[in-house]
C-alpha cells in the first residue's frame, strides 16, 4: 500500500480497504445486537465470569500496549535522550489512539455507558481501585490528546496555539508519566480484593507492582513492533531523520526492554518465594506460569539482549513480537484464564465468536484511524515549518 | 406480629432501629482503623442443621422482591438436585448436599463488603441495620463488585440491553425499616434462620454449638470470614461440604487493597520531584556541555589566532628584510653603474669638450632604477 501510486490511490477496492470494510460492516452489526439485545446476547458472560474478552484484552492488554507513550515521551524529554525524537510523535499517537478505543470498548462492557462519566463527576467511589483506573484514564487521555494536538495544529497551520501546547510539554510528560504509573499499576491490583478466585501463582500482594513493571516493556516492545509495521506500510511518509534514528530506537528500546524485563523475572521470582508458592509450579497451573514467565519473557529478554549486543535488527523486532505476546499472555491469564480457577470446567468461561469479532473490529478501528492521521499529518516526519521547533 | 423469640431475637433494639435507619451509612472502606461493623447492626444466622430443603424462603423471597413467576414452581423440590446460584430471577436459592443436607445461599451482608469497597460509584453501601444495599440510580453497570465479591452472590441482567443493574438480597431493608423480618426469616417453618442484633447472633450460636457439641462444626461461618458478615452459619459437617469456601480467611475486602491504594499519594508526592530533578540534572550537564564546547572552541580560536599572527609578523619580518636586501643590492648596483658611468664620462670628457645633453640620460636611468 506504501507504494501506491497516485493513480492506484484513487482505487478503493485495495486488499486493505475490503477487509476493513468488511470487519466494520460486522462491527457495525454487533454493536447493533449489543445495545438492542443486551450483553448476554453477544457475550458468554455470565453471573460467575463478569468480566471476559472485552476487559482481559481491550482494556488490560489495550492500556498495557499503549504503554509506549509514556515510555518515549519521558526518555526523550525527561531523561534527555534526544535521539529518540522522532519516536515519540508515533508512540504519543498510538498511546492516544489505544487509551481512545479502551474507552471506546468499555462502552459494548459496561451496562450504561452514558453513566461513565458519574465516577468522576457525580459519585466518587474513592475506596475502589476502579475509581483510580478510570480518573487516571481519563486524565491521562486527556493528557495524550494534548500532547498530540501540535500534530494537528500543524497540519492545519495554526502556529501560535502550537507553540503554547510545546511549551507545556515538560509538565504534560511529568503527568504523564505520573498518571500511567498509577493506572497502569491498579489495573493489576483490580484482582487483589479476590484472592480467593485468582490462582496463587498469579496472585501476589506485589500484582500491581509486576502490572506497572511489566507495561514499561511491553510499551518498548510495542513501540519496536508498531515501527517495524510503519516501515512496512508508511515508509514513504518518513523523513530522513525518522528512517536515520529508527534503528537507534529500535535498538536501544530492545536493550532497555531487556533489563526491565530481567528485573521483572526477578520480582516474580521473589512473589512466589514471598508467597511460598513453589510446590505449585510442579502442577498444571504451574507449568502454565512457567510458560508465561520462561517462555514469553525470559526468553525474549535473552533475545532483546543479543539483539542489543550484537546490532541485529531481526532479533530485536522479533523479540519485540514475543514480548507483546507474553504480556497479552499474562493478563489474559490474571484476568481470565487462572481467575475463577477454582470454578468446574462447565462454569468456565470462553469468549464468543462475536465478542472475539467486536475486539478484532476495534483494533481494525484503531488501525484505521492511526493510518488515516499518519498519511494526513506530520507524525513520522517532521513539518518543514517547524524543523527547528523543539 | 407473629414474630417467634426465636426468629427474631433482640426485637426492641430493632424496633428503635426502624425509626433511625432512613440514613444511609458509608462504608469507611480505606480507613487505617478496624471497623467491626455498626453497633446493634442486624444479621441472620442460618442453622444448616434445622434446614429440611423446603424452598419456602426461596418463595417468600421471590414474592417480597416481585421476582416474577419461576421457570419451576417453589414446591418443585427436584431443582435441588442442581448446584445452583443466585441470579436475577432468584435472590436466594437452597442447595441440597450428601443427599439430605441443605444450606441457604444469599448475600451475607459483609460487614466490611469487598462489593462496596470495589463500587467506584458507590452505588453499593453497608447501611447501618448491616444490609449492604445497592442503589441502582448510580450504577454504571462494570460488574467490578461480582469479581470481588468473595461469595459469588452479584448477579447481573445480562439480557436487559439499556438498563441492565445488578441483582441480589437486600436483607429485605424495607420490611425491617418497618420492624418487620426478612421474608425468608419470617416464612422458615423450622426456624433454620434466626434474625437478631449480630452480636446476640453470636452468643446464641456458640451456645447452640456448646449445648450440642456433637451435633455442630465448632466453627460460626461468617463470623470472621473475609473480615465478618452479617449472615452467619451452622453446620454439622464441615463446610466446603455444604459448598462454602473454608480458604477465605479473615482479612476485609478493603484491607486487601489498602496497600496499592496507599500507594497513590507516594506517586503523586514523588514523582514529579523526582522526574523534574532528572530533567534538570540532564538539562544542567546539557548546558555545562555547551559551555564547556563553547569554551573550548574558542580556545582553540584563539590559539589560531594567535599562531597566524605570529606567522604573519614572521612573513612580514621576512618580506621587508627581502625587500632591503633588494633595494641595498640595487643600490649599490646603481652606484656601481653610475661610478662606471662617470668614469667612462671622465673619460670622453677627457677626449673631446663637455656635451650637457648627453649627459642626462644615464642619470634618469639611475633614478628611475631607485
Amino acid at each position: 500500500m506504501s507504494q501506491e501510486t497516485p493513480i492506484a490511490r484513487k482505487q478503493y477496492l485495495t486488499p486493505f480497504n475490503v477487509i476493513t470494510g468488511v470487519i466494520l460492516v460486522i462491527g457495525l452489526v454487533l454493536t447493533v445486537l449489543r445495545f438492542t439485545k443486551g450483553i448476554g446476547a453477544v457475550t458468554n458472560l455470565d453471573n460467575n465470569n463478569p468480566w471476559g474478552l472485552w476487559i482481559g484484552f481491550d482494556l488490560l492488554c489495550g492500556v498495557a500496549l499503549a504503554a509506549g507513550g509514556y515510555m518515549t515521551s519521558s526518555a526523550c524529554y525527561i531523561f534527555g535522550l534526544k535521539k529518540y525524537h522522532s519516536a515519540v510523535r508515533p508512540a504519543i499517537l498510538t498511546a492516544f489512539l489505544g487509551y481512545a478505543l479502551v474507552v471506546f470498548a468499555l462502552h459494548y462492557d459496561v451496562g450504561r455507558p452514558w453513566r461513565l462519566p458519574y465516577p468522576i463527576f457525580w459519585s466518587q467511589g474513592t475506596s475502589s481501585l476502579l475509581f483510580e483506573v478510570g480518573l487516571c484514564v481519563f486524565l491521562y487521555l486527556t493528557v495524550l490528546f494534548i500532547e498530540w494536538t501540535p500534530a494537528a495544529f500543524e497540519w492545519l497551520g495554526y502556529k501560535k496555539i502550537r507553540g503554547i501546547v510545546v511549551r507545556l510539554t515538560l509538565m504534560l510528560t511529568i503527568f504523564g508519566v505520573v498518571l500511567s504509573t498509577l493506572h497502569q499499576s491498579s489495573l493489576g491490583a483490580l484482582f487483589m480484593i479476590a484472592p480467593s478466585k485468582l490462582h496463587p501463582l498469579w496472585y501476589s500482594g506485589y500484582l500491581h507492582v509486576y502490572f506497572f513493571v511489566s507495561s514499561m516493556f511491553a510499551g518498548l516492545s510495542m513501540v519496536i513492533f508498531e515501527s517495524t509495521l510503519a516501515h512496512r506500510w508508511l515508509h514513504h511518509k518518513m523523513d530522513d531523520t525518522h528512517l536515520a534514528e529508527s534503528d537507534g530506537v529500535a535498538l536501544g528500546f530492545g536493550k532497555a526492554a531487556s533489563f526491565i524485563m530481567m528485573g521483572y523475572v526477578g520480582i516474580k521470582i521473589i512473589g512466589l518465594a514471598v508467597d511460598n508458592d513453589w510446590h505449585y509450579l510442579a502442577t498444571g497451573w504451574g507449568a502454565w506460569f512457567l510458560v508465561e514467565l520462561v517462555g514469553f519473557v525470559l526468553l525474549p529478554a535473552i533475545l532483546f539482549s543479543m539483539g542489543a549486543r550484537e546490532k541485529n535488527l531481526t532479533f530485536i523486532r522479533v523479540a519485540a513480537v514475543w514480548a507483546v505476546l507474553g504480556i497479552v499472555l499474562n493478563r489474559l491469564n490474571v484476568s481470565l484464564i487462572a481467575f475463577n480457577w477454582h470454578l468446574p470446567a462447565a462454569d468456565r468461561y470462553v469468549p464468543s465468536i462475536m465478542e472475539v469479532g467486536t475486539t478484532i473490529f476495534i483494533v481494525t478501528l484503531g488501525v484505521v484511524v492511526y493510518r488515516f492521521i499518519a498519511l494526513k499529518m506530520p507524525i513520522l516526519y517532521e513539518h518543514p515549518d517547524y524543523k527547528q521547533a523543539h | 406480629m407473629a414474630i417467634s423469640r426465636r426468629k427474631f431475637i433482640g426485637c426492641m433494639a430493632a424496633a428503635a432501629f426502624g425509626t433511625t435507619t432512613g440514613a444511609t451509612g458509608l462504608a469507611h472502606a480505606v480507613s487505617g482503623k478496624e471497623f467491626t461493623g455498626y453497633p446493634d447492626s442486624f444479621g441472620v444466622l442460618h442453622d444448616s442443621t434445622l434446614c429440611i430443603g423446603c424452598r419456602k424462603c426461596e418463595q417468600a423471597c421471590n414474592e417480597v422482591n416481585n421476582l416474577g413467576k419461576p421457570d419451576n414452581p417453589f414446591d418443585d423440590l427436584s431443582v435441588l438436585d442442581d448446584r445452583r446460584r443466585t441470579d436475577e430471577a432468584a435472590y436466594t436459592v437452597v442447595n441440597k448436599f450428601n443427599g439430605n443436607v441443605f444450606a441457604k445461599i444469599q448475600c451475607n451482608h459483609c460487614q466490611e463488603p469487598a462489593c462496596a469497597s470495589a463500587c467506584f460509584v458507590k452505588a453499593l453501601y453497608k447501611d447501618k441495620t448491616g444490609a449492604v444495599v445497592y442503589d441502582e440510580s448510580l450504577c454504571v453497570g462494570c460488574r467490578y463488585c461480582m469479581v470481588a465479591c468473595p461469595f459469588n452472590i452479584p448477579a447481573f441482567t445480562y439480557f436487559d440491553p439499556l438498563t441492565p443493574k445488578i441483582t441480589k438480597c437486600t436483607m429485605c431493608l424495607p420490611l425491617i425499616q418497618e420492624g418487620k423480618l426478612p421474608g425468608c426469616v419470617d416464612i422458615c417453618p423450622k426456624e433454620a434462620l434466626t434474625f437478631g442484633r449480630r452480636a446476640d447472633l453470636i452468643k446464641m450460636a456458640r451456645q447452640r454449638i456448646a449445648q450440642n457439641p456433637d451435633h455442630y462444626v465448632d466453627h460460626i461461618y461468617g463470623e470472621h470470614e473475609m473480615g465478618g458478615t452479617a449472615w452467619m452459619y451452622l453446620s454439622g459437617i464441615p463446610f466446603n461440604e455444604i459448598g462454602m469456601r473454608e480458604d477465605l480467611g479473615t482479612t476485609s475486602a478493603p484491607e486487601l487493597t489498602a496497600g496499592p491504594l496507599a500507594a497513590v499519594p507516594i506517586v503523586v508526592g514523588l514523582w514529579p520531584v523526582f522526574l523534574t530533578g532528572v530533567w534538570a540534572i540532564n538539562k544542567r550537564r546539557e548546558k555545562i556541555a555547551e559551555q564547556e564546547q563553547a569554551a573550548a572552541v574558542q580556545a582553540a580560536e584563539e590559539q589560531a589566532a594567535q599562531e597566524k599572527t605570529k606567522a604573519l609578523e614572521a612573513l612580514q619580518q621576512k618580506l621587508a628584510k627581502e625587500k632591503e636586501t633588494a633595494i641595498a643590492a640595487e643600490v649599490k648596483k646603481a652606484l656601481e653603474e653610475a661610478e662606471q658611468n662617470a668614469q667612462q664620462q671622465a673619460a670622453v670628457q677627457d677626449e673631446t669638450t663637455t656635451d650637457p645633453a648627453a649627459e642626462t640620460p644615464p642619470d634618469d636611468s639611475g633614478k628611475q632604477e631607485e
